[in-house]
């Protein structure tokens, strides 16, 4: 039974209900249920915000190493290159945000446009 | 008694409003620009516009919902495809586990924190643990309702006007759009870090990511996180013994 096996019009939305919803929304009721036995100081605190950190820096590193759409195709030295270009920016600018975002982006499309 | 009672509501609504506003930021901004890129790849494969839409609004996570689109593409049971979700979407436990007791006020009831979750994606959740610390705590509830349900109704119009109306971006812009999350959650979690542990998870996460993908690729966000989270936390605390010490 695959999403595009069944015509019926509400298949898609069904579909997408359990494997989106049901397989997403589990996770954020869980953090509830357990956030709620976990006291505002704890030093477990600590180590959830790791994790946590640690799980989206991987989510990160493969939208730049691995990434979907257009970005696919183009150099992963170019990708990488300009992620720590805009980093390094960022820094430089007393950690603002926009600036990183804007160097990396300049030196993407640079890049792109130059090849 | 009355008069009270109105005051208070008021405070509560101005707060929604100021999560509203919160919302309609450069981070906002970014992640609008990353549903551009999502909205041309559901199209691409074959999702229809209302499908976009409401996949948009009732799994609200981005790296989820592409996993979703890939699993379409690949033609997944749907046992399969719930698997691969879950498994992209297990960072949302230790990201809500961090916010509540951020989130919580005096008087929260569970409800509203078990119906607030579902605005936690990364966004909300950076741009909320930088802004909650200055929110009165009785207020806050309101405040993360006015941020997360404005960002999620915001990208629900978003998907569905670029559905309608984008067609061809040219290649460049198109990769350049993509290259817009990346580069914002790197900067802005970075910002976010309370205690150095969570800078050092960060480099890890990032280094461990890539790798476990190529490695174990159903597991990497696992293996990357509990295994960096846990690494940085580890190192943190030995650092911390000899100073102390």
């Amino acid at each position: 039974m695959s999403y595009f096996s069944n015509d019926a019009w509400w298949w898609p939305f069904f579909f997408i209900l359990i494997a989106g919803w049901l397989a997403t929304d589990a996770w954020r009721y869980l953090g509830v249920y357990l956030g709620g036995r976990i006291r505002d100081d704890s030093e477990m605190l600590v180590l959830v915000r790791a994790i946590a950190t640690a799980l989206v820096a991987a989510v990160i590193g493969n939208l730049i190493l691995f990434p979907s759409g257009e970005l696919a195709s183009t150099p992963a030295a170019l990708r990488i290159g300009a992620a720590v270009a805009g980093f390094a920016a960022y820094h430089i600018a007393r950690k603002t945000v926009i600036v990183g975002i804007i160097v990396a982006e300049a030196i993407l499309l640079a890049g792109l446009y130059a090849l | 008694m009355e008069a009270l009672d109105e005051a208070r509501e008021d405070a509560a609504f101005r707060w929604y409003l100021r999560g509203v506003r919160t919302a309609y930021s450069i981070p906002g901004f970014i992640l609008m620009s990353s549903f551009v890129g999502f909205s041309a790849l559901a199209k691409a494969a074959g999702v229809g516009l209302w499908a976009s839409v409401f996949m948009t609004g009732i799994v609200w996570a981005l790296p989820a919902q592409v996993v979703l689109v890939g699993a379409i593409i690949a033609g997944n049971s749907l046992a399969a495809a719930v698997f691969a979700v879950a498994l992209s979407s297990v960072r949302l436990t230790p990201m809500v586990v961090a916010i509540v007791p951020e989130m919580r006020g005096p008087r929260t009831r569970p409800i509203t924190l078990y119906l607030l979750s579902h605005f936690v994606a990364v966004t909300s959740w950076v741009l909320a643990m930088a802004k909650l610390p200055d929110v009165p705590p009785a207020r806050r509830t309101a405040f993360y309702f006015g941020l997360g349900s404005t960002l999620t109704l915001s990208n629900m119009v978003v998907v569905g006007s670029v559905y309608v109306l984008a067609d061809t971006l040219p290649r460049e812009i198109s990769a350049a759009l993509f290259m817009l999350t990346p580069m914002y959650f790197l900067t802005s979690l970075w910002g976010s870090a309370r205690e150095w542990a969570t800078n050092l998870a960060m480099v890890f996460g990032i280094v461990l990511g890539p790798i476990a993908h190529v490695l174990a690729p159903s597991f990497d966000l696992l293996i990357a996180g509990f295994g960096g989270g846990i690494g940085a936390y580890v190192i943190y605390r030995l650092a911390h013994r000899r100073r102390t010490a």
